[in-house]
């Protein structure tokens, strides 16, 4: 801790300062190396298939996957764009049920110590198994053609993780901010609203942004075990068996871009929710 | 601004023990039979080696810790009461601030917990960050300031609800030493305009001659009160208070003091008390 006076961090909260205009370039020049490498590797992987001359079977040319993803986009066999839709729907409302599940069972673990004891090592014991492997016995339970078969398993991926790093937030406070706030004789109700709290939200957001992840890997894998037709997981298992790489290609690259915009979605509310975390001003 | 000696005490501490558990059924015996007055408007310093328990006293005082046996009366009340009433304003070593919170913000809390209205706690955050030169600073963030300014928020923090007795627990131990003289010179500034009683805990003999009305002598193992030195230099206080040959006596008759105790003064225990807490809370 450097003891010298005078502003020692960047005046992020500046009101005054660098503007909207100013952040964005920044932004810009921040992921531009990123994206020239992306870009790059398209072009690199376009010549690759070309010069060597392989065959769309074992590597489709980025061009061609576009054009797949064009022909189909409405398409009759392979509605690609419906069924990312119904698959998106499937993971965010996974996502939503999960977290909300997650959050719930994390404060009455932080509420009652006794019942922390007994859930935590349930949840980790839990969390070592692999989930997915239950998905064709959620599609008996909830109903093979019921999106619910597959939002149930996106739900349970994102329940872990969101229940455990909710909870570690809530119970993990500076134990010098707990003696400061008994020496102001706070209710228990204040230290959670004041501390508990505010102190879990990097958790959670660390923890939602798994949850993103995790939600539409439950869906595509769930949806690989039957279920309604118009989604990925079914474009991807159909076109393949189908020998119809092209459009396995497509569809993946749908849930791949579905996948990092969910992601950068909670990564942008996390920056506007907890903007004095350190996970959020880490510009420059 | 220190008490005169007949005034009654704001602080009675009679008989006072603390035996920790230790973890294999051991037990440590951290206070042993404390027996310590504090006038209104002192300035009281505890200073003692590592593991003397200085830290436990002054969380004792603060109702942090239970005794073991023994009472604390403050005001005529028991410290919890006192503790209740908002009697105390408490500034740890680290500033503990919260992250999210700007430097103004963090000084209404207690003001916010104490259900002051807006206005108020508008105008009372202002006044305490003027007095502790951070008028500038109000909206800032935490991360934002150096480590002396994020204790003088912590300062201005505990000031904010005007608590009847101040308790530091070596408040500018992680500061360098030239901010932690300017840090004593400021301490004493804000002492003299709000009359506070301070109860202050260092292992730095310089510091606690310098700021105190008297110098409580604590030696380990178990921890004891073994001298109480009148610090009978003229206030108010400066630079010049430094290098006067009383000054210099009264840190030989500290030192003294502490040797006699068999202790080295070198003290970067972690208080056991906040250890308890920590266990506590995280489970």
């Amino acid at each position: 801790m450097s003891a010298a006076a005078g502003v020692a961090g960047r005046p992020a909260a500046d009101p005054s300062g660098t503007g909207a205009a100013g952040r964005a370039s920044r932004a810009v020049r921040g992921y531009a190396p990123a994206v020239l490498v992306a870009a790059g590797g398209l072009v690199a992987w376009e010549l690759v298939i070309r010069v060597a001359n392989l065959n769309s079977f074992i590597l489709p040319a980025p061009s061609a996957i576009i054009a797949a993803l064009v022909e189909n986009w409405n398409g009759v066999r392979f509605p690609l764009w419906q069924s990312a839709q119904n698959t998106i729907i499937e993971a965010v409302g996974g996502f939503l049920i999960g977290t909300t599940a997650g959050v719930v069972v994390a404060f009455l673990a932080a509420r009652w110590g006794g019942m922390r004891a007994l859930l935590l090592p349930l949840a980790v014991a839990a969390n070592a198994i692999p989930i997915i492997a239950f998905a064709p016995l959620f599609n008996t339970w909830f109903g093979l053609l019921n999106p619910l078969s597959k939002m149930m398993m996106a739900a349970v991926l994102s329940f872990f993780p969101v229940m455990a790093n909710v909870t570690r937030g809530l119970a993990g406070v500076d134990p010098a901010q707990l003696e400061l706030m008994r020496s102001y004789a706070a209710p228990q109700g204040t230290v959670l609203r004041k501390v508990r709290i505010p102190n879990a939200l990097p958790y959670f957001f660390t923890a939602l942004k798994l949850a993103s992840t995790l939600s539409l890997i439950g869906a595509i894998v769930a949806e690989y075990f039957g279920g309604q037709g118009s989604v990925l997981g079914r474009m991807i298992v159909q076109s393949a068996s189908a020998l119809k790489f092209d459009i396995t290609w497509a569809a993946v690259s749908l849930a791949a871009i579905a996948g990092i915009t969910f992601y950068l979605v909670i990564a942008a509310i996390e920056r506007v929710a907890i903007p004095w975390h350190a996970s959020s001003r880490s510009e420059g | 601004m220190a008490g005169s000696a007949d005034s009654a005490p704001i602080v009675h501490i009679s008989g006072v023990d603390k035996v920790f558990a230790g973890r294999e059924g051991g037990r440590t015996t951290a206070l042993s039979a404390i027996d310590l007055d504090i006038r209104p408007g002192e300035f009281v310093s505890l200073i003692g080696p590592s593991g003397c328990g200085k830290s436990t006293l002054l969380r004792v005082i603060g109702d942090l810790v239970q005794p073991t046996r023994g009472s604390v009366q403050v005001n005529g009340k028991s410290a919890e009461q006192a503790r209740r009433d908002r009697d105390y304003g408490m500034v740890f070593q680290a500033p503990v601030l919260f992250d999210w919170r700007s430097v103004e913000d963090n000084v209404k809390l207690p003001l916010e917990i104490l259900g002051k209205d807006k206005a108020w706690r508008a105008k009372r955050a202002k006044e305490m960050l003027e007095l502790v030169e951070l008028g500038e600073f109000t909206k800032h963030m935490p991360y934002q300031l150096s480590g002396g300014m994020q204790q003088r928020v912590a300062i201005a923090r505990a000031l904010s609800f005007e608590p009847r007795i101040l308790l530091m627990d070596e408040p500018f131990g992680a500061l360098d030493e030239m901010t932690r003289e300017r840090m004593n010179d400021e301490v004493l500034r804000i002492w003299g305009q709000t009359g506070t009683t301070v109860v202050f805990v260092t292992h730095s003999i310089p510091e606690a001659v310098y700021l105190s009305s008297r110098v409580v002598v604590m030696s380990a193992r178990p921890g004891r009160i073994t001298r109480v030195v009148d610090i009978d230099l003229p206030r108010p206080r400066s630079d010049a208070s430094r290098e006067t040959p009383r000054y210099f006596e009264l840190i030989t008759e500290v030192r003294e003091a502490l040797r006699a105790g068999g202790g080295d003064v070198d003290d970067a225990g972690t208080p056991s008390a906040a250890r308890t807490l920590a266990e506590g809370a995280v489970g």
